[in-house]
């Protein structure tokens, strides 16, 4: 019968990432997410054949013309004769992949996965793929920014957060980015009053807090015990994973502060033990498309009280200083190949308790969650890693 | 690439289908929207276990937008779960058969003890020959528009050259499925079906699947919950699947190592099977498969007609799955090989053994 | 309640097109630009086995492979199907095989087309050559298709190739075309017939008793059907907006312009839609609004204020 065993632990012992940028002409789409691959890899001093599994994620095949591509990138991707799967959760399905690939460590289905997610946008148009005309329905009257500006000003509304917050995030993310050498903005002459006077697109957005659209490729490779204790560079244990979701659109829905994103951190929470993620978490690089929403994911995801996130943000509690650093990579703010973003968060994660961060490095770093979300505020993943394997 | 792997996983937990829903394959459903079309199923394997959707551990659905012409298609199926409370839940662009497996993972890892599975697929809004030729590689292959059945038909041919078939023997796995398919009521096609002109020689209409708007779900369960839920649970002993190169040039075509391996990691090769079901559009890759898995005549192969009768893109491989638990779960089986395979010329393919207990 | 039947199912013509921009790798880049010299290239695999077309990465080991060969013009059939009805965008626009070649000195085939009359003058084995299109941009359609040549194959190795080309070619265009015919099923069906008398109908949930606008067919929190309609607004309450001050590609609308989210007196929750007859600026959440219909519009042009006081923010707060 039913064996209890509990789970595998999971570690994470490569991580490898593109340097993300409007449009890579230099490559193909296999070639992209090779690069990542690669890169992963050479971190984990591993080679294709230590690859068990490979699962790979992005999102719709639209933007890159390619039904199912991981048919056609099943070569460039060491799978052929493995087993590979094809995630797909919109925008939090770079998160959403890392954690299927976790579950295959975890369940004792395969020793050693390799993950992978990617977005090369530049060979169509983000707008183009995002908003194909559908007949008899009314066009959409404002592109991806007008979907999520009325939210930003409802959680305005709600938290009487002065209108400045979100250029704020947006100025420490840029200034962030300049010490990632993966991002794709890198904005040397940035300055708080070049953010707040940059043009309104969809007020209450401004043009410098919403993000770019990006080419760009990540990967991980996920191990068990043995696997991690084989790692050349100290790994980064998954303390707790999941996933929640909503419908896109409901009665009653709370898009400032959806559900599904409260449950899911509470059940990253449980499974790693934190009672008070305030406290306990040193690190966070959270999915933010537009400024507005570091202040809501800080309230959603516990760290604030309701209405409160904004005060966290304005006191410069997550600057790269502060002592809950946000997006110490820049966030989606600075790069964003929609698919891959998720995972990128992850690995961003991954990276910090590692202590392999480089640059944007947070000093002492001991648990670091990675967060994604996507659709109409819907889909979310989650996951909580530390610098040391969980207690069992 | 050999693997390090042991040649047969032992999965650590016992997991079952408890329970499969179908729709009946219709060539347009352009009444219904994609959700309307699910929605039926999902309350059919809701009520045949007594769960709420609530009750559910994880949930697990596979579709493609390409089908659809739209892009999230998959956000608005999810109407149909009543995902309230939010759920914890993941989809596959992919065949229904791969979120079984990616909700069979999850129920290795103990996180959760029930799973829902589903899939749904419209071919009727486009031209699914055109459609899928944007799988193939998109350099050298895709800007000459090789439509499906064309690329089936090169495989048919290089097994007629290999003299591992011909055009009578194939004749003959049509008129099989379709008679079998008889007593299918999901069925598109079924009964007394003319072999018909060539598509694309050597296949004629009767050697390709009919093209057809469908979804199916399935209900897994984990140890005692599975007995709880099911009378006959039927009991998934192994379960993988294997990729191969995407050129096909490259490939040969009258084999499937992928399957091959799958199957072998699925424990399939360690007892006998009674039954199989395949998930083989054309009646050449039916050859192919019968060799890859050893099954001898001794076998029933496809008994609900297979996808010979009824093809609905992204769930055909998960029906494979459900009509071989379905024949255990009411013991007309009690070991039985699934199959489902997704790509061109049957590029990916996954592997299952499934058993009822002992009677 | 009341049903759509089929013969009410509406249907519309929905295009998926685009011009795909797609960077090359060094290998493709250089087979691609051996095709308009008129030069096949294939890459040698770590198996020492000579793959035509070339692929950037080893089936068998998944390395990168560039060690890259020139190979011959002719070649082999290995496996061949008849295409008695070509479509749209397919080599050859008269009756033709599919084939896949191996060509002299490689070991892997390559797909496209062979020009012959009819299926008689196909086999496994014979003997083709490249005919090559007399346009060549650097594309696999470089090659016309293939025709029969005379000959037994010749005893040639692949030989070594730089793969250096003047002005190499390191993108294509692939333009893709794929036409659906698009039907909304019963319940948005019901919507849009009814918003063509511009009225708007949505559909209360059996379970939870909450109104849809539109309706979806399913009411998401329940995951059960809706079905019995029931007619909201006309009026409704601005719960929350944005002001667009940037023109979206395809819209004829001068910005800036608001767009609002509006919740419907008797629905429970907001549609999308255009706010005017106001200035922009004095728009506001619980602004109450009205449908401005224009002629044959299937929707509603815009909303604009009805004169009302504003909605107390309690009384929308739960739609925001």
């Amino acid at each position: 019968m039913s064996r209890s065993v509990g789970k595998e632990p999971v570690a994470v012992v490569g991580i490898g990432q593109t340097r993300h940028v409007a449009a890579r002409r230099d490559v193909s789409i296999a070639g992209l997410v090779r690069e990542a691959a690669a890169r992963a890899l050479a971190d984990a001093e591993l080679t294709w054949a230590d690859i068990d599994a490979v699962v790979i994620g992005k999102a719709p095949d639209f933007f890159e013309g390619v039904m199912m591509p991981e048919l056609y990138l099943a070569d460039a991707l060491g799978a052929v004769g493995k087993p590979l799967l094809r995630v797909h959760t919109a925008g939090s399905v770079g998160g959403s992949t890392a954690l299927v690939a976790a579950d295959l460590v975890a369940g004792r289905v395969h020793g050693t996965v390799l993950t992978l997610a990617f977005e090369k946008q530049s060979e169509s148009n983000a707008m183009w793929g995002l908003s194909l005309p559908i007949p008899f329905q009314q066009p959409l009257l404002a592109g991806a920014g007008g979907f999520f500006a009325p939210h930003v000003r409802a959680y305005m509304r709600r938290s009487g957060a002065p209108d400045t917050v979100g250029s704020l995030v947006a100025y420490k993310d840029r200034r962030n980015a300049l010490k990632n050498p993966f991002a794709h903005l890198h904005e040397h002459d940035i300055t708080l009053e070049k953010v707040q006077a940059s043009p309104m697109l969809w007020d209450p957005i401004r043009y410098s807090e919403t993000c770019p659209s990006s080419d760009g490729a990540c990967a991980m490779v996920l191990t068990d015990r043995a696997g991690a204790a084989r790692s050349p560079r100290p790994p980064a244990w998954m303390h707790g994973g999941a996933m929640r979701s909503e419908p896109t659109l409901f009665a009653g829905k709370d898009f400032v502060s959806p559900r599904a994103g409260k449950d899911c951190a509470a059940d990253v929470y449980r499974q790693a033990g934190v009672t008070d993620p305030r406290r306990e978490i040193d690190a966070v690089e959270m999915y933010v498309p537009f400024s507005w929403y570091e202040p809501m994911w800080l309230e959603n995801l516990g760290f604030a009280g309701e209405g409160e996130g904004w005060k966290l943000t304005e006191a410069g509690v997550t600057e790269l200083e502060g002592d809950l650093p946000v997006n110490m990579s820049g966030g989606v703010l600075s790069a964003n190949p929609i698919g891959a973003s998720g995972m990128i968060r992850f690995a961003e994660a991954a990276l910090q308790v590692r202590g392999q961060a480089g640059e944007h490095q947070v000093a002492g770093a001991r648990r670091a969650l990675g967060h994604a979300y996507g659709g109409g505020s819907q889909f979310f993943s989650m996951w909580l890693v530390g610098a040391e394997p969980p207690a069992s | 690439m050999a693997s390090r792997e042991p040649s047969v996983l032992r999965p650590v937990r016992d997991v079952a289908v408890v329970a499969f829903g179908q729709t009946a394959t219709a060539r347009s459903t352009d009444e219904l929207s994609e959700v309307e079309m699910l929605m039926p199923v999902l309350h059919e394997v809701l009520a045949a276990t007594g769960l709420r959707t609530s009750d559910i551990g994880f949930t697990c659905s596979g579709s493609s937008d390409y089908l659809a012409g739209r892009a999230f298609s998959f956000t608005m199926a999810l109407d149909g779960v009543g995902a309230w409370p939010p759920i914890s839940e993941s989809h596959v662009e992919m065949d229904g058969a791969w979120a079984l497996y990616e909700a069979w993972t999850k129920l290795q890892t103990g996180e959760a003890d029930t799973a829902l599975v589903y899939s749904y697929g419209k071919s009727s809004p486009g031209s699914l020959r055109d459609v899928l030729t944007r799988q193939l590689d998109p350099y050298y292959v895709a800007p000459l528009w090789p439509d499906s059945v064309a690329l089936a038909a090169l495989q048919a041919q290089a097994l007629i050259d290999a003299g591992e078939t011909d055009e009578p023997a194939l004749a003959g796995v049509a008129l099989r499925s379709r008679a079998d398919a008889a007593a299918n009521p999901h069925a598109q096609l079924g009964g007394d079906v003319a072999q018909g002109e060539y598509v694309v020689r050597p296949l004629r209409t009767g050697d390709c699947p009919p093209v057809g708007d469908g979804a199916a779900a399935v209900i897994l369960a984990a140890g005692e919950r599975a007995r709880e839920l099911c009378g006959r649970p039927a009991w998934i002993r192994g379960i993988d699947h294997r990729i191969e190169a995407h050129g096909l040039g490259v490939r040969d075509l009258t084999d499937s190592p992928s399957t091959r391996l799958a199957a072998e990691r699925a424990g399939v090769f360690e007892h006998p099977v009674d039954t199989a079901e395949l998930h083989a559009p054309f009646t050449s890759q039916e050859v192919v498969l019968r060799k890859a898995l050893r099954l001898g005549d001794d076998v029933v192969v496809n008994p609900s007609g297979g996808a010979l009768a009824a093809n609905p893109m992204m769930a055909a491989g998960l029906i494979r799955l459900g009509e071989a638990a379905a024949r255990i779960h009411r013991g007309a089986s009690d070991r039985a090989v699934a199959h489902a395979t997704s790509g061109p010329c049957l590029q990916q393919n996954l592997v299952a053994l499934l058993e009822g207990d002992a009677r | 309640m009341s049903g759509v039947g089929s013969s009410a199912v509406l249907r519309a013509p929905l295009v998926v097109e685009f011009p795909f921009t797609r960077s090359l790798g060094a290998v493709q880049s250089a087979f691609l630009t051996g095709l308009r010299e008129r030069t096949l290239l294939g890459v040698r695999a770590g198996d020492g086995r000579v793959l035509v077309p070339p692929v950037e990465y080893d089936p068998v080991t998944a390395e990168e492979i560039r060690d890259l060969v020139e190979v011959g013009a002719t070649g082999t059939v290995t496996t061949w199907a008849w295409n008695h009805e070509p479509r749209r965008g397919q080599p050859l626009g008269a009756p033709f095989a599919w084939v896949l070649v191996r060509l002299d000195g490689a070991d892997t085939a390559l797909l496209h087309a062979l020009d012959v009359p009819g299926p008689d003058a196909v086999r496994t084995g014979m003997r083709v050559r490249v005919r090559w299109a007399g346009e060549r941009v650097g594309a696999i359609t470089d090659i016309a298709c293939f025709e029969p040549a005379d000959g037994d194959a010749p005893v040639r190795a692949a030989v070594p190739h730089s793969g250096v080309f003047d002005e190499p070619v390191t993108g294509i265009v692939a333009a893709a075309r794929l036409d659906y015919t698009y039907s909304p099923g019963r319940a948005q069906t019901a919507y849009i017939t009814a918003l063509s008398e511009r009225r708007t109908v949505g559909e209360r949930c059996p379970s939870c008793r909450k109104v849809y606008v539109p309706p979806r067919g399913a009411c998401p929190t329940c995951g059960v059907a809706t079905a019995e309609r029931v007619e909201v607004g006309p009026r409704g309450t601005v719960t929350t907006y944005c002001v667009v001050n940037i023109k979206a590609k395809n819209l004829d609308i001068e910005v800036p312009y608001v767009y609002a989210h509006i919740a419907l007196d008797g629905a429970d929750l907001a549609l999308h839609a255009r706010i005017a007859g106001i200035p922009y600026d004095q728009v506001r959440m619980g602004l109450r609004v009205e449908p401005v219909w224009t002629e044959g519009g299937r929707h509603p042009d815009h909303y604009r204020p009805t004169g009302e006081p504003d909605a107390d923010y309690d009384t929308y707060k739960e739609l925001v």
